[in-house]
């Protein structure tokens, strides 16, 4: 596991090192390039506010009020025998239908439990590890005229079970 | 869909709270976390900024095309029914190439010019075709090498350790892909199979 640890500490900087000397060596203008992509990010964090906002919002309703507990209890039991933590579930529920709003519930998840801890690094996970299924479907079906999806919608269903189930796994096994 | 969870999620907190006793905690959880959403979004801008910029620095120096001709001979196996040369094929690698790279939006459109190929490749019929199935159960995956926008707020919730999460993201986007890969031919031949 020391070697995955090392993967993680290490894939940005050598990014970083390949993409500015091969910059450097191509002659490219990568300060303006750098400045001139800068911008979209700008942009990003801008559109991404009210997708945190209203999710931010309604979970904290949700949590706040007691009902979020009280569910939790409620269906504890049964996750605990296959080893879900059930802080988990709301995450698990929202992923595959819209990336913007799991970013939303993983955020409230880390900001209620810490990013360090185990429920925070799972949720980490989860959120990085899928895309989201729906939202894929849709627009590109949908943008070509395609109606009948055939077994699509069903393969990556069933992908994102197994991307949740993996990184339950992954992370006990490296953080448990 | 989302519609439904969301607005449900907080009219289950509402009434729960009436019967709870808890109003004065949902009536303090609502402002707060609203501020605390808008300091977050101005608190992602930096690495944003910063990722997007080295990102713009490496399509133009040409390492999203080394990329692309490294995962051609795979991908060429992974969808039988486009003919090698044609253009299909080189929208599909410039879709995976973005998405491992974490240009969502660079990668959309590269996708749609894809589906658009493929539809044509399928006779231009409203039904999806096996190669489609196959392109978008690899994009419902996720292809993402690094997940900025999750490093990006754990660095604001202050980790100790905020790429921590990259090896397990890793390990946990290839099972789920591999798995898809194999969802979608195991589909494909059941399909084959009832036809027959």
């Amino acid at each position: 596991m020391a070697f995955l640890s090392a993967i993680s500490t290490w894939i940005i900087p050598s990014f970083l090192l390949i993409v500015l000397i091969t910059a450097y060596m191509k002659k490219i203008p990568s300060y303006e390039l750098f400045v001139e992509g800068g911008k979209e990010g700008v942009k990003l964090a801008f559109s991404l506010l009210p997708f945190l906002v209203g999710m931010l919002v309604a979970i904290s309703i949700l949590r706040s009020s007691g009902a979020l507990d009280a569910f939790i209890q409620l269906i504890s039991p049964l996750l605990m025998k296959a080893g879900i933590p059930p802080d988990i579930i709301p995450l698990a529920l929202v992923r595959p239908i819209s990336g913007n709003a799991a970013l939303g519930v993983m955020t409230e998840i880390i900001s209620t439990h810490g990013p360090d801890s185990f429920i925070g690094i799972l949720a980490s996970t989860i959120q990085g590890s899928t895309d989201t299924t729906l939202y894929i479907l849709t627009v590109y079906f949908g943008a070509v005229g395609i109606k009948r999806m055939g077994y699509a919608l069903k393969v990556g269903l069933l992908a994102d079970l197994v991307g949740i189930i993996v990184s339950v796994i992954i992370v006990t096994i490296m953080f448990g | 869909m989302v519609n439904i969870i969301w607005a449900f999620m907080a009219m289950v907190g509402i009434v729960y709270a009436m019967f709870n006793g808890t109003m004065d905690e949902v009536n303090k959880a609502i402002l707060e976390s609203a501020n605390q959403a808008v300091q977050l979004s101005i608190g992602l801008i930096s690495i944003l900024v910063f990722w997007l910029g080295i990102m713009k620095i490496a399509e133009h120096a040409g390492i999203l095309k080394v990329l692309t001709s490294l995962l051609r001979p795979l991908v060429v196996r992974l969808f039988p029914d486009i003919p090698k040369d044609h253009p299909a094929l080189g929208y599909i690698l410039s879709n995976f190439t973005a998405n491992l790279f974490g240009l969502g939006n660079a990668a959309t459109p590269l996708g749609i010019k894809a589906m658009e190929q493929m539809k044509k490749l399928n006779g231009n019929k409203d039904e999806a075709s096996r190669s489609m199935i196959t392109f978008l159960a690899i994009n419902t995956a996720g292809l993402t090498l690094i997940p900025t926008t999750v490093i990006a707020i754990r660095i604001q919730f202050n980790s100790s350790n905020p790429t921590e999460i990259v090896s397990t993201t890793l390990v946990a986007t290839g099972l789920a892909l591999t798995s898809a890969i194999l969802l979608d031919r195991y589909f494909y031949y059941r399909s084959q199979r009832r036809k027959k």
